[in-house]
Order: C-alpha cells, then sequence, then structure tokens
C-alpha cells in the first residue's frame, strides 16, 4: 500500500520480571536501581506493526513514547525490532491514561496515521485504558485484546478475545487496535539491528508544544503491601490432602 | 450521588458481575441506577429490576446495541450521564472494552479495577499485579470506574423493585461490524463464577495431557479450568483459560494449582481465592508460599490418585 502509516505508543515500565517492593512511607513503590524495559504488550504492537510493514501492507512504523528522556532507551529498542523512527514525548510530569491518549491524539494529528497499536495494559499501572481513550478522543473504531489483525482494502480485520472466547471485528481505517499476548511473539533485537537503530530518527517534542494539558486528574494518597498471604502445610500424599480439604477446610 | 451501573448481559440474562459492580455502587452511597444497552433485552432489564437496592432501570432497546460494540455503548452511556456521579462497570473483557472510552469522551480518568471504596472520590485499586495496592482520589467530577468483582460480595440478585424505563437510543455510529463470535461451549462453570478451579500448567507437559488429567477432576469437583500463562503460551488450551494479571482475576472456594510454578502475574490472577491446594514435583515452587496445603508429587501420578481418592 502506497502509504499506511502505524504509530505505536510504548511504554518504558519495570521489568516483568521485577517483584516491586512498596516503600516504606508509603509513597509509592521503589523504582531505585530496578530494571526498566518496555512493556512486554508494546513489544508485540511493534513486533504487529512491523510485520504489516514487511509484508507490503504498511509504508512506515513510527514508535512514540511518552514520559522521561529515558524513554528514549525504550524506543531505540522499538527501532531495533524494526520501527523506522521514533518520537518522544518528553515529560517528568505524573503522566496518567487521559493524558496520554491526548498526547497521542496530538502526534497523531502531526503524522495521520491509518492504524495505530497499543498494547492492551501496561503491566506498572495495570490501567488498560490508554487505546480506547485515544480511540474515543479520535472517533474511531477500536479492536481491543486482539489475537489476529488482517489488513486489506482499507479495511482491518481483528479477531479479538472476549470473555468465554473470541469474536472478529471488521473495521473501516483508520481504526486502534490493541494487543493480547497470543497476537505474535516478539523477535530479539539483533546486533547489526540495534546498532542500526542507534542512527534512525527520534524526535522530540514537550506536552507544551503539542498544546496538550497533562496534570494528573488522580492524586495517589498512599501505596501499601497487599493482604500478605501465610504459607499453609505441606502434606504428604493425596489421601491426608482429600482428608484436609474435606475435614479442615471443608471445601470439598 | 447518584451512580449508575453498566449491566453486562448478553440481551438474554444478566451477567452475574453486575451483581458485584452494584455491590461497589452501595458503597459509594447514594441511589444506584442501571443502564440496560442491548436489542431484545427485556428480560435482562426485568432481572435487573429485582436486584436489592436499585432504584431505576433505563432500558435503550435498540438492534445496534444487540453486539455490545464499545463505539455506539460508549455515545449511549454520555447521551444519558448527566446528573449522575458515579459510573460503574464490571473489571470484565467487556467493561475494560468500553468504559475507558466513556471516560474519554467525558474527558475524565478512569479508576480501574477497584478493589475497595474508601470515600466516594477514594478507592483502592492493585497495580504491579497486584504486589502494590494504591490508595487513588479523583478529582473529576464524574467518576468513571471498574469494578474487580472480586473485590466485592454479590448484592442479592432478588428483592428489589426498581422502575423500568425506555430511554432513547443514540445514532448508530456504524463504526465497526462484528463478523463473527465463537464462545467457547462448555458444561462447565464459568471461571469467574466458579466456586472450584482446578487450574494447570506447563507441568503438565502437552494440551493432551492437560485434558486426560484436568477434565475428570474438574467434573468430579464440578469445577472450572484454568491455566497459567506458560500452558497458554504452550497452545495446551486457549487464552481465555488464562488466570492472572493479564487475564482472569479470581477468588474462588478452591483453587487447585497443579503443574504451575507460580509466577507473580500469576499468583496475581489467584491468590484472593479462600483455600489454596498447590500440586507440583518442585519444592521451592513460589507457588507453594501462597498454598494453604501444599503437596510435592509428580502429579502424572497424584493427579489419577487425586480423583480415585475422591470418587
Amino acid at each position: 500500500m502506497a502509504d499506511l502509516k502505524i504509530l505505536v505508543p510504548v511504554k518504558r515500565v519495570v521489568d516483568f520480571n521485577v517483584k516491586v517492593r512498596v516503600k516504606a512511607d508509603g509513597s509509592g513503590v521503589d523504582l531505585a536501581n530496578v530494571k526498566m524495559s518496555m512493556n512486554p504488550f508494546d513489544e508485540i504492537a511493534i513486533e504487529e506493526a512491523v510485520r504489516l510493514r514487511e509484508a507490503g501492507v504498511a509504508s512506515e512504523v513510527i514508535a512514540v513514547s511518552c514520559g522521561l528522556v529515558a524513554c528514549q532507551e525504550t524506543l531505540r529498542t522499538a527501532m531495533a525490532i524494526g520501527a523506522d523512527r521514533a518520537i518522544l514525548v518528553e515529560s517528568d510530569a505524573d503522566l496518567q491514561p487521559l493524558a496520554v491518549a491526548k498526547l497521542i491524539q496530538a502526534v497523531a494529528a502531526k503524522e495521520q496515521p491509518q492504524i495505530v497499536i497499543f498494547g492492551k495494559q501496561a503491566i506498572d499501572d495495570d490501567a488498560n485504558q490508554t487505546g480506547q481513550m485515544f480511540a474515543a478522543l479520535m472517533g474511531w473504531p477500536q479492536a481491543t485484546f486482539a489475537s489476529k489483525v488482517v489488513v486489506a482494502n482499507g479495511m482491518a480485520t481483528v479477531t479479538r478475545e472476549i470473555d468465554g472466547g473470541a469474536e472478529t471485528l471488521e473495521m473501516k481505517l483508520p481504526a486502534v487496535i490493541t494487543t493480547d499476548l497470543r497476537l505474535n511473539e516478539p523477535r530479539y533485537a539483533t546486533l547489526p539491528n540495534i546498532m542500526k537503530a542507534k542512527k534512525k530518527q527520534l524526535d522530540t517534542y514537550k506536552p507544551a508544544d503539542l498544546g496538550v494539558d497533562v496534570t494528573p486528574r488522580l492524586t495517589t494518597l498512599k501505596v501499601s503491601d497487599p493482604p500478605k498471604r501465610s504459607a499453609g502445610v505441606m502434606v504428604a500424599d493425596v489421601k491426608e490432602l482429600v482428608a484436609k480439604l474435606k475435614n479442615e477446610a471443608k471445601v470439598i | 450521588m447518584t451512580n449508575l451501573v453498566i449491566a453486562e448481559h448478553d440481551n438474554a440474562s444478566l451477567k452475574a458481575a453486575t451483581l458485584n459492580t452494584v455491590a461497589a455502587a452501595r458503597k459509594i452511597g447514594g441511589e444506584i441506577h442501571i443502564l440496560v444497552a442491548g436489542s431484545g433485552c427485556a428480560a435482562v432489564a426485568e432481572a435487573a429490576a429485582k436486584i436489592a437496592g436499585v432504584a431505576r432501570i433505563k432500558v435503550a432497546d435498540a438492534p445496534h446495541y444487540a453486539e455490545q460494540t464499545a463505539e455506539n455503548i460508549a455515545a449511549l452511556v454520555v447521551a444519558h450521564a448527566a446528573g449522575y456521579s458515579h459510573i460503574l462497570a464490571p473489571a470484565t473483557g467487556a467493561g475494560k472494552n468500553l468504559l475507558p472510552r466513556v471516560a474519554a469522551l467525558l474527558d475524565v480518568a478512569q479508576i480501574s479495577e477497584i478493589t475497595a471504596v474508601d470515600s466516594p472520590d477514594t478507592f483502592v485499586r492493585p497495580t504491579y499485579a497486584g504486589n502494590a495496592m494504591a490508595t487513588v482520589k479523583s478529582a473529576d467530577a464524574v467518576k468513571v470506574i471498574t469494578v474487580r468483582t472480586t473485590g466485592f460480595d454479590a448484592v442479592a440478585a432478588e428483592g428489589g423493585s426498581a422502575t423500568i424505563e425506555a430511554v432513547a437510543a443514540a445514532a448508530d455510529l456504524g463504526l465497526v461490524k462484528l463478523i463473527g463470535r465463537e464462545i467457547t461451549k462448555s458444561a462447565r462453570p464459568e471461571l469467574g463464577a466458579a466456586k472450584v478451579i482446578v487450574s494447570g500448567g506447563r507441568g503438565l507437559s502437552s494440551g493432551e495431557k492437560y485434558h486426560q488429567l484436568l477434565e475428570p477432576l474438574a467434573d468430579k469437583l464440578n469445577a472450572a479450568l484454568g491455566a497459567s500463562r506458560a500452558a497458554v503460551d504452550a497452545g495446551y488450551v486457549p487464552n481465555d483459560y488464562q488466570v492472572g494479571q493479564t487475564g482472569k482475576i479470581v477468588a474462588p472456594q478452591l483453587y487447585i494449582a497443579i503443574g504451575i510454578s507460580g509466577a507473580i502475574q500469576h499468583l496475581a490472577g489467584m491468590k484472593e481465592s479462600k483455600v489454596i491446594v498447590a500440586i507440583n514435583k518442585d519444592a521451592d515452587a513460589p507457588i507453594f508460599q501462597v498454598a494453604d496445603y501444599g503437596l510435592v508429587a509428580d502429579l502424572f501420578q497424584a493427579i489419577p490418585e487425586l480423583i480415585a481418592e475422591l470418587n
């Protein structure tokens, strides 16, 4: 297709292997010296966009991230996977989903993408909102929690995970897609591609350049540990297990 | 204060998650209304009217609500949002798809997956796979909220007598077309509502073994079947079996984790279960740290034994 841009918002989050610790003063979680990575669902989003370009369906893949200067690393990773260029909307404010959706809206106004692919959820705030919010702001259709994407003739046909099964939607572009786990398995960035990514174009804007008010709507009053579940007992065999479930726990 | 709860249903019957959502609205306080948007959904409206503590049911019955597409339903909710202080939906796949669209159209934040209500503007919600519970206060005029159903005990489905009123449908936006829908047919209880869940992980070694070993056990216990992400990724079972941070959040009376190591992402989806049983051959598996009863055993022997013992 001649000119079909795909925009992929990516978020820098605590690596999925890290078990975060709540700070003793309850002000948040301790992020000092913690490994940061691209949100796993966003990696799937980049991979899907790159595959669409490789298949000749899309002409360009642009990664965009909103946040600290350090998000440049996340964008370089996106470009190592195969994004053509990147945009950082730099801010050290607490950027909440509605603000991010508005920032992406402003970027979309400049770039005019036909498809925007989001990860369905970031694994830090677990909000699962930004893609849907962006779609609403644009008045675009959305196919969230996608497990299969086909793009042809100005339409996207998306199979999506729903409670108890799957459904397939057909949408006229422009449209929003959010990724679920089964959509694809992202490739590893190879060393040559990591080197190449360093030379790709990365533009930076500030929220004010884009005319977006990013004032947080939610204030976090405190963060605490979840109720701790204490370890129970080990049983010797199946007989003892069944006896305990019947007589002690009384659940069977 | 008036709460608007978005009913979850399939045009024929009301989904149980709506009852947990009404429970959250009750904690907030004020009057509770339920919006039923569907096509030929009168039975759903009647069921909603019987929910204890609900004052009014608003029904928008139109063909373009039959499929519950987020675009059309969000536009409808926004058209009827005036006068409501809180708009709530269950944090199910459907609710998560719909509600952020409503929030953005109203230019307010969404508070996702609340597990407790501290006050009408302050809520508790899990973050970081449930490893950090955040108490958040909303500055918005309208609070748009998804409710984690395991955080609130369902209100009684009977005993209420709300008035039912028809409301105008919004225009059909025609943005999406449903091509097909495949609901996994199962005689078993729904994962989100089951009292007992038998859940399998990578330890089962194959999809064939998963079904061969776990199905008779689930039949025996009238249990729903669940799985870890590893088992889903390995293709043993479809994605909608997945229990965890990004899958289903469950809290049954009994959760039996079989061949599941217990990654934090999995624990996030099941650690509120009343009784947890773990069967794993690795004595160091993290799942044992949350299990009430742990059995270190080869599951290929233990599961047939367990079924025999239950007989």
